[in-house]
């Protein structure tokens, strides 16, 4: 853990105990999981495949990641497959919170 | 721009959109204004990212944003319907594809993420999270392509099997780990890229074992991967908005697997081993009895007199009626019972269509109102009260073997109840066996009148003889 700790925190946190930062990502993911599960229980199952439709938009959240990895200017490998996958999710981004939305159009009362 | 306290801050605010959004869907009223919620989540997410100091190519980032987000909208509005099951495999694939790039990315240019120190070796930890995004992504990029192709019927739906394949896959699956840990200790390039390779065609060989039937699971379980992917990327980058929104897809997708499931009464275990719904499976003595039984037939007149005096009629769709394009038909035949004072609801039994959820949305585009459609649960107390049950397309969901028959391969699994009510109405191009191979007991019952035609015929000549 030390080598980890004084390349993030530096010097003046040295003196104390801090948690690596993957422990808190950690605890993001698993109260996350938590939320999930809560929230994806009260899906009524009749919107099951439009609630299908928008994970696959979320998971694209992805596309934060490629535009980090297309950041820099200068054109190599890298920075082109960051490029890909920024055109990619956003496919997906856009496709799947457009098909969502036209489906839940079509879900209509009586009358 | 923005400090690296009030960047967190807004990826919050995003987080806690994309949450609202999945809390919409809990009624088909909310969810509307949920889905906008999910929309200014992602779009705060992406506009705070293009502000982080270190992304200065805007001109190709939008323009990649703008040729991806064309084509999507495009996609989105021509896909039919009945098409949703392989669009949501497909865009799994992309998912997963896009994982792999920026994994691969991100181990060409540690330095980008800030994950590497200043000699531009990468922390060890990174290395552990880069493995993990890199073959999830890897296996849900394939897996995808290979669950889009059998829904689509460009690959068969048969399942593909040889000897000694749970053995071969096992071995990879190990030798694809082995290589992920040499990766982690010693930032091997050949390492990472024969995890890679692994990974990408173990995605293949875990798909083709299993059968056509079970896809609506596979779809919900890669719907899952494309989570955890998103997730593993998030651990690698540090960023707590990936990190919740890949954890809400993941869990998403696995509670959506264990329904599917549950409602086919298979375990996801023994989906997972394949084989089932194929052509070896021990169904033939079933299958021999098919139409040496009496029946009760009918003509499409018949049934629409049992119908039209009737006081409740409950219906059971099934995939059929979507392939024979009823939908519409049908919901004009639910109208005019109406008109007469017919009590007309329909039930929905979990796999009815190909996903979860889709013989909803067949109904919902051909305008039938969504509150005469009921679950599983609300409508089988109801059969018993009811004066016709009308099955369209269905065969094994309306199977009363899986509730009497404990030799029956589907015993066990949740059924709706349409033999409890007074009379049945069976329309089915012929006796033909369903997904399960098996031979129906309710197309026997002396209740029962089976109406031989294709599904819109059937509707249509229902509809005029009631007119």
């Amino acid at each position: 853990m030390s080598a980890n700790v004084s390349d993030t925190v530096g010097q003046a946190a040295m003196a104390v105990d801090v948690a690596d930062p993957i422990v808190m990502s950690f605890t993001v993911f698993v109260l996350a999981i938590f939320v999930g599960y809560h929230v994806v229980w009260n899906v009524t199952p009749a919107l099951h495949t439009p609630l299908m439709s928008v994970t696959n938009a979320l998971s694209s959240i992805v596309i934060v990641g490629a535009m980090i990895a297309s950041g820099p200017v200068e054109m190599n490998l890298a920075t082109i497959l960051g490029l890909i996958a920024v055109g990619l999710a956003s496919v997906n981004i856009f496709g799947g919170f457009m098909v969502t939305q036209r489906m839940l159009a079509m879900f209509k009362k009586r009358g | 721009m923005l400090s690296a306290n009030m960047t967190e801050l807004a990826y919050l605010v995003a987080s806690v959109l994309v949450i609202l959004a999945l809390k919409g869907l809990s009624s088909p009223e909310t969810s509307r204004r949920g889905n906008m919620f999910g929309m200014l989540g992602m779009g705060i997410a992406v506009l705070v990212t293009l502000q982080l100091d270190g992304i200065e190519n805007y001109t190709w980032i939008l323009v990649a944003i703008a040729t991806g987000g064309l084509i999507g909208g495009v996609a989105a509005r021509k896909v039919p319907m009945t098409g949703m099951p392989e669009t949501v495999a497909f865009m799994h694939a992309l998912v997963g594809l896009s994982a792999v790039l920026i994994a691969t990315s991100a181990f060409l240019n540690p330095m980008a993420y800030g994950i590497a120190d200043s000699m531009g070796a990468m922390h060890t930890a990174s290395r552990i999270e880069l493995f993990l995004g890199t073959f999830i992504g890897a296996i849900t990029f394939t897996a995808s392509l290979v669950a889009f192709g059998k829904l689509k019927g460009f690959v068969s739906g048969n399942p593909v099997t040889f000897s000694g394949q749970h053995l071969f896959n096992l071995v990879l699956g190990i030798v694809m780990v082995g290589a992920g840990i040499v990766f982690c200790i010693n930032e091997s390039p050949t390492a990472f890229m024969v995890m890679l390779s692994i990974a990408l065609v173990l995605g293949i060989l875990l798909i083709i074992p299993i059968g056509g039937a079970d896809m609506p699971v596979i779809v919900s379980m890669l719907n899952s991967y494309s989570g955890w992917a998103a997730a593993g990327i998030g651990f690698t980058l540090g960023n707590n908005m990936l990190i919740v929104a890949g954890a809400l897809v993941g869990s998403s997708g696995a509670i959506l697997s264990y329904i599917m499931c549950k409602a086919m009464n298979r375990s996801l275990f023994h989906v997972l081993l394949g084989g089932f719904g194929s052509d070896t499976s021990d169904s033939g003595s079933s299958v021999a009895e098919v139409g040496t039984r009496p029946v009760r037939s009918g003509a499409a007149e018949d049934a629409a007199f049992l119908l039209k005096n009737a006081r409740s009629v409950i219906i059971i769709p099934g995939y059929g009626l979507a392939v024979a394009r009823a939908q519409h038909a049908l919901k004009e035949l639910v109208e005019v019972l109406q008109m007469q004072g017919v009590k007309v609801r329909f039930a929905i039994h979990p796999v009815a269509g190909r996903m979860p959820g889709h013989m909803n949305v067949l109904l919902a585009e051909a305008d039938v109102p969504y509150d005469i459609v009921e679950e599983m649960d609300e409508i089988n107390p109801e059969f018993s009260d009811t004066d016709v049950a009308l099955v369209i397309g269905a065969n094994d969901v309306v199977n009363p073997a899986a509730k009497t028959d404990a030799s029956s391969p589907i015993y066990g699994m949740p059924i709706l109840e349409a033999s409890k009510a007074e009379h049945v109405i069976v329309v089915k191009r012929s006796l033909s066996v369903g997904y399960a191979g098996l031979d129906n007991d309710l197309f026997y019952m002396d209740k029962t009148m089976m109406v031989f035609d294709d599904a819109k015929k059937a509707c249509e000549a229902m509809l005029h003889a009631i007119e």
